[in-house]
């Protein structure tokens, strides 16, 4: 099973408003640190997304239309406001690693997480999805989790790279 | 033109022009006789150059630019109209009809769009190379007010500067990029789960149908044929000076004759007139600032005529309900008197009574809706219906507007004084309740009765008037962000004023959201303008001198503030959840 739009998983509902409002004061209230509240609260939250009614909380506590925090959210497709795994795992898809052979890549993902690409693992812990050029092309094809980057992937390796997530949880 | 303003000297199309330095080529063409097309410009938002229509040449430069966000430069010389810049405006036009369901038939807006005007010039209708690609949206139609049939849109993004920047109520956003670029609500939600006030400026400057006024005008109809029914209609002080420009008239022109006739003939049983309950409302408003000035209320008192200036207090700054004036507005008031005070005159039952009114303001319709607002017992006001709806039924009726003899009103609801026509623009309410405030308080006649330091378009207006010794301060805002920087003040404790009158729309009720496509600032100045003049021409200029409202009171209600006023003509409010 997948996590479908708009349906709650386990991990947002741990993350409550009390976490928001820690999150809103860490960065002083201040309208302009928008963007670094959002990212904190995708990152925290469990579920790599901004549901609607923390950004309700965001729009109240730093007194900005709802709207425009919308606005802010749907603009960078960093953002989500639909709920994904705790971990994106993202494969370039630009030229480079395309021609790289990135559809495999994604396949040996696939078959190791037992996901289609766009869909989140039933134990909500891995998206799998594609990204822009993350500058790795000489690795290439590459995937990136969180911050992390790897290259020259094999089937192998992306079971080694895969456990090593699920071991953290 | 400020004397020390340089001009500039250009050619446009061959012909030399000078214009004063910051004006764009857009407003240098017509200068010389040449309307450059736009779609996402409106003369009262600020520029935004998103939709690319307008772009022109300019000789030795690659790239075309916008005219409406290029001003003018000394030498320039500029080309509106070449082939290239044809293809171009075709180009731009061709993908927003292949996005556009083109169903102009039935839309609301057939024959009053921009969007089909533009095509119908440009010679693309039935020409689009393009595969269309029309996304099918759900409709947003259950709010009672306002409808948004975002199919429809075109992305130009009036209505979000609107919304956000002059009316800083911030429900309707851009949201996403390129391809998905969209106009739509926080999280894609219905109007009625936003902080949308309904004041339906977002109507007015929509180029097309997406935004459009909920549709009551089968109502009417519905009731009008139904013979046990008696059919009353009110009509809203601005109504008069707006619906002669859907009929061709000057903008501005006070065609009150024309429509009570129109209104007659369309069948109502009576026509009364909500200046009339404007002047009771001075009455009971007047009365209320005494006693707040006079017993430590709660002070600065705000005035609450206009409905979407109340929805936004009330969702916004809730804390500052207690400065409201406790007043129904105008219509309502008229809507619990005409199912009491009338039906008791007339000896009807109530129960057979339809209380229709005509208002420049698809707030209104919400007001009308509102469950409190039924003190008579019934529902005070049963249908309202904006400019624009009466217009459509005046033309469903085949009533040619112009040829129609000049009626009068009916009585007893009908007789009015000057301060009550003037309640239509910004600045009339504040002034109608200083003719009155002041001889109620000083027991002198006040001679000179223009309180012209509270009229205009200016966003915040205000004055100091002498009641006898006692200084009062007032001031005058309209449009919503000029409210809120009104109420932040008031709420820092750095306003010193007794007397707050707001209204929602930009210039009042003349500019209202229910007042007929084309609205610009422009047009407000001249209904500004027929109201006042109506006003001077009139015999009794103060409320409190109106015979029919003074019998009224005589006969039924008894005094302002009175036990049976304030059942019947007074409200109160409710705090707004914000999201």
């Amino acid at each position: 099973m997948t996590v479908q739009p708009g349906q709650c998983n386990c991990a947002a509902e741990s993350f409550t408003e009390r976490d928001v409002v820690a999150i809103v004061e860490k960065y002083g209230r201040e309208q302009d640190q928008l963007l670094a509240m959002l990212l904190d609260i995708q990152e925290a939250s469990g579920s790599s997304c901004v549901l609607r009614e923390w950004a309700a909380i965001v729009a109240r506590e730093i007194g900005l239309p709802l709207s425009k925090v919308f606005e802010v959210l749907t603009f960078y497709s960093m953002f989500s406001t639909e709920p994904r795994g705790r971990y994106l795992v993202e494969i370039c898809k630009s030229a480079p690693c395309k021609m790289c052979k990135s559809d495999e890549v994604v396949a040996m993902f696939e078959k190791e997480l037992g996901i289609k690409l766009g869909k989140t693992t039933p134990d909500k812990l891995f998206t799998l999805m594609h990204t822009s050029c993350v500058g790795a092309c000489d690795i290439g094809p590459v995937a990136k989790i969180g911050e992390d980057v790897y290259g020259d992937l094999t089937p192998e390796k992306v079971s080694e790279i895969v456990n090593s997530y699920r071991e953290k949880n | 033109m400020q004397p020390d303003c340089k001009n500039i000297n250009l050619i446009i199309d061959g012909v030399p022009v000078s214009v004063p330095e910051g004006t764009t080529i857009l407003d240098a063409a017509k200068k010389v006789g040449v309307k450059i097309p736009t779609l996402c410009h409106h003369p009262d938002l600020k520029v935004r150059a998103t939709c690319r229509i307008c772009v022109v040449e300019i000789k030795g430069q690659r790239k075309y630019k916008t005219a409406c966000s290029t001003e003018v430069w000394e030498g320039a010389e500029v080309i509106t109209n070449s082939p290239g810049v044809q293809q171009a405006r075709k180009m731009v036009l061709e993908l927003i009809l292949a996005e556009h369901p083109q169903a102009c038939l039935g839309c609301l807006r057939n024959t009053k769009c921009e969007l089909q005007a533009l095509t119908a010039e440009m010679g693309v209708a039935n020409k689009n190379r393009l595969k269309k690609t029309v996304k099918v949206l759900p409709l947003d139609d259950c709010n009672g007010a306002i409808v948004r049939d975002a199919s429809k849109c075109i992305q130009c993004g009036r209505c979000t500067e609107m919304c956000q920047e002059v009316q800083t109520v911030g429900a309707i956003t851009t949201a996403n990029r390129s391809m998905s670029y969209d106009v739509t609500t926080a999280f894609g939600k219905k109007l009625r789960e936003t902080t949308c006030v309904y004041c339906g400026q977002c109507t007015t400057v929509c180029p097309v149908g997406a935004l459009y006024e909920h549709d009551d005008t089968e109502k009417v109809w519905a009731a009008l044929a139904d013979p046990n029914k008696h059919v009353i209609v009110q009509t809203a002080p601005s109504v008069r000076v707006a619906i002669g420009d859907e009929f061709g008239l000057p903008a501005g022109t006070f065609s009150e004759g024309h429509m009570v006739a129109a209104l007659r003939r369309i069948g109502f049983d009576k026509v009364f007139d909500t200046n009339w309950s404007a002047d009771v409302t001075i009455m009971e408003e007047g009365h209320e600032l005494i006693h707040r000035l006079t017993n430590r209320g709660v002070l600065p008192m705000i005035t609450s005529c206009s409905p979407g200036w109340i929805k936004f207090i009330e969702t916004f700054y809730p804390d500052m309900l207690p400065h409201l004036s406790t007043a129904k507005s105008p219509q309502q008031m008229f809507g619990a008197l005409v199912k009491t005070f009338y039906a008791e005159k007339a000896g009807i039952d109530p129960a057979n009574i339809v209380s229709v009114s005509v208002m420049p303001c698809t707030a209104k319709k919400i007001e009308a809706a509102r469950p409190e607002m039924n003190d008579s017992g019934y529902r005070d006001v049963d249908i309202v219906i904006t400019t624009r709806e009466f217009a459509r039924m005046i033309r469903r009726k085949g009533l040619d507007f112009c040829a129609l003899p000049e009626e009068h009103f009916d009585d007893p609801m009908g007789v009015a004084s000057g301060a009550g026509v003037i309640f239509g623009t910004s600045g009339g309410v504040m002034e109608a309740a200083l003719r009155t405030v002041y001889e109620v308080v000083t027991k002198k006649e006040l001679h000179a009765l223009d309180f012209k330091a509270v009229r205009g378009q200016q966003g915040m207006k205000t004055a100091e008037v002498d009641l006898d010794g006692t200084p009062v301060k007032v001031v005058v805002v309209n449009g919503l962000k000029n409210a809120r920087k009104i109420l932040n003040e008031i709420r820092e404790g750095k306003a010193d004023y007794q007397f707050v009158e707001v209204m929602c729309c930009p210039g009042g009720c003349v500019g209202g959201g229910g007042q007929p496509v084309g609205t610009v600032r422009k047009t407000k100045a001249s209904r500004m303008e027929g109201l006042y003049t109506a006003d001077h021409k009139m015999n009794i200029r103060q409320s409190h001198k109106n015979p029919a409202v003074i019998s009224m009171y005589k006969d039924f209600l008894g005094e302002p503030l009175g036990e049976k006023a304030h059942h019947l003509l007074h409200t109160h409010y409710t705090p707004r959840e914000q999201q």
